[in-house]
């Protein structure tokens, strides 16, 4: 199964995603979608940079004694991502507070139900 | 194991273990970089991941109820939804190159260059910060601006408390003595390390995001023990907005005085009479900028968050 | 010597990963909670404290070994904290219970 070993690092990246693919569309409780798409966002660092690796290279910082290194730019493209999901984390966590204050719950369905009622 | 910890997020109703398992998720993550060889990225992601992401869920939590709801009537939907995009990514990953292979198209076109000529071009022995803030420094500059927008919006979403004009007794942790003093032992370490991280970024892994997020995780201690009031005597809020512009104002006027000394915006070799030590003096001033602006903005939305938790409790009394 | 030292390094590390799988067990084991916290906090400290100290031994006199120090001291500070304030947090709570106080 040489198929299994050269690309479990991209199926295990697939499984994540679809984890947190689902915690986004399926549960209606807001807070728990942010912490879903956090799982999403975390899988796409995981495949960029396992896909950043090369074997028996190491981390990319210039020593004499080393000849081969991993592959920097995924490094730098993922601290970036990195930065940019807390600042979206942050900002919707701050949205989810001021809906819980205009609507008195965060449950998808309850918003729903005050929201057409009113 | 980070497939468990998701599988554990998905079923568990109770919303401060989903918090925690987050923290764990982050956690287990950052160790994958670390195997995977990307010590900066790893860095970040447990600062940012496993200390801040789960912090701020927390300061939510406390403010909007802890329990949630089933909530069973999408769920086969969805499922078959999730399954059939799984099923299409896998069959996609099948033309991707090998794990961990030499001849990968990722490895071929423009990282050799990077990692042959940043030695002799910029002198720095981290290839990852001399890429961030000297070839890339343009997105930087786009993610500085990034955070400084998210930091504008949450402020605008929820105002900050403004400073009280005499400082008032420090209510909230009058208990925890053995919390307030072995605080008040580690912080000043605590804000050494993020100056050592901060200016050690160029010879290992660090730079200027990092050590923003751990002076701010110094100064939230500092808060979460003595109160948003008396915190806010110490860092006042008025202080952090214009660090927090100022950071990026730093950033900015770099590019603009390297176009001054007629180069190209954010071109650092014309700084200085040697372009090694232009590419030096550039690299170190950003880095700064966007520690400043890190560290202001962390404290800042920590300070908003806070301040509607008291809100609301003077709201009930 | 050398010998000597991997072999006590490598025995250090055993003991400490030893101490942490009983410390997850009690979690898992123990009826209540502030005896979980029991086996968590203490086991945590001193397991960790072993492994670092095998990791110490394997490092020499270096840089690394002063780094290693850092993070020791650190975590002997924090551990015990963090146990200290998980307990008096479920204390608290479970005072609350008992007196019929505000639930949330």
């Amino acid at each position: 199964m040489t198929l299994l070993m050269s690309h479990y690092n991209y199926w295990i990246v697939v499984a994540l995603m679809m984890v947190g693919f689902f915690i986004v569309i399926a549960q209606g409780n807001l807070v728990k979608k942010i912490v879903g798409l956090n799982i999403f966002q975390t899988s796409v660092f995981i495949l960029y940079i396992s896909a950043g690796k090369i074997h028996g290279g190491s981390a990319p910082i210039l020593n004499d004694s080393i000849s081969v290194y991993s592959n920097p730019l995924p490094h730098v493209l993922i601290l970036t991502a990195i930065v940019v999901g807390i600042a979206t984390t942050a900002l919707g966590l701050a949205l989810v507070i001021r809906i819980n204050k205009a609507y008195g719950t965060i449950e998808e369905s309850e918003i729903q139900q005050r929201d057409h009622s009113c | 194991m980070l497939f468990a910890t998701a599988i554990g997020i998905v079923l568990s109703r109770d919303l401060i273990a989903v918090v925690m398992l987050t923290g764990i998720y982050g956690f287990l993550s950052a160790s994958f970089f670390v195997l995977m060889d990307a010590v900066d990225v790893a860095f970040t992601e447990a600062a940012v991941g496993a200390g801040i992401s789960p912090l701020l869920m927390l300061l939510t939590l406390a403010m909007v109820g802890r329990k949630e709801q089933a909530n069973r009537s999408r769920n086969f939907f969805a499922l078959m939804l999730v399954t059939i995009t799984g099923a299409l990514l896998i069959i996609g990953t099948f033309g991707m190159p090998e794990f961990g292979s030499a001849n990968a198209p990722a490895h071929t076109h423009v990282a050799p260059r990077y990692i042959e000529q940043s030695g002799a071009e910029i002198g720095i022995p981290n290839i990852v910060t001399s890429v961030l803030a000297s070839y890339r420094g343009f997105d930087t500059f786009g993610e500085v601006a990034v955070i400084f927008t998210a930091g504008i919006g949450v402020l605008s979403l929820l105002m900050l408390k403004p400073a009280p004009s005499q400082v008032p007794l420090s209510n909230g942790a009058r208990h925890h003595t053995v919390l307030r003093i072995v605080s008040k032992i580690l912080i000043p370490p605590i804000l050494l390390f993020a100056l050592y991280v901060q200016f050690h970024g160029d010879y290992g892994p660090g730079g200027g995001f990092q050590a923003g997020v751990i002076f701010a995780a110094g100064i939230i201690l500092y808060t979460m023990f003595f109160g948003v009031d008396v915190a806010q005597q110490v860092v006042s809020s008025a202080v952090l907005r214009v660090l927090a512009a100022f950071g990026v104002l730093l950033y900015g006027s770099v590019g603009l005085v390297s176009m001054l000394n007629g180069g190209e915006f954010l071109n650092y070799s014309v700084l200085a009479e040697n372009p090694l030590t232009g590419q030096h003096i550039g690299i170190l001033v950003i880095e700064l900028g966007v520690g400043i602006t890190v560290a202001a903005v962390m404290v800042m939305i920590f300070y908003c968050f806070a301040g509607q938790q008291s809100k609301q409790v003077e709201a009930e009394e | 010597m050398n010998d000597a030292i991997g072999f006590l390094s490598g025995a250090l590390l055993l003991l400490g990963s030893f101490l942490i799988f009983t410390g997850a067990l009690g979690v898992l084991r123990f009826p209540d909670t502030l005896s979980r916290m029991h086996a968590a906090g203490v086991t945590e400290t001193l397991a960790t404290t072993l492994l670092l100290m095998g990791l110490m031994l394997l490092a020499g006199w270096s840089l690394v070994l002063l780094k290693l120090i850092m993070i020791l001291l650190f975590i002997l500070f924090t551990s015990p904290t963090s146990s200290h304030a998980l307990a008096k947090a479920v204390w608290r709570h479970q005072e609350h219970e008992t007196k019929g106080g505000r639930h949330d």
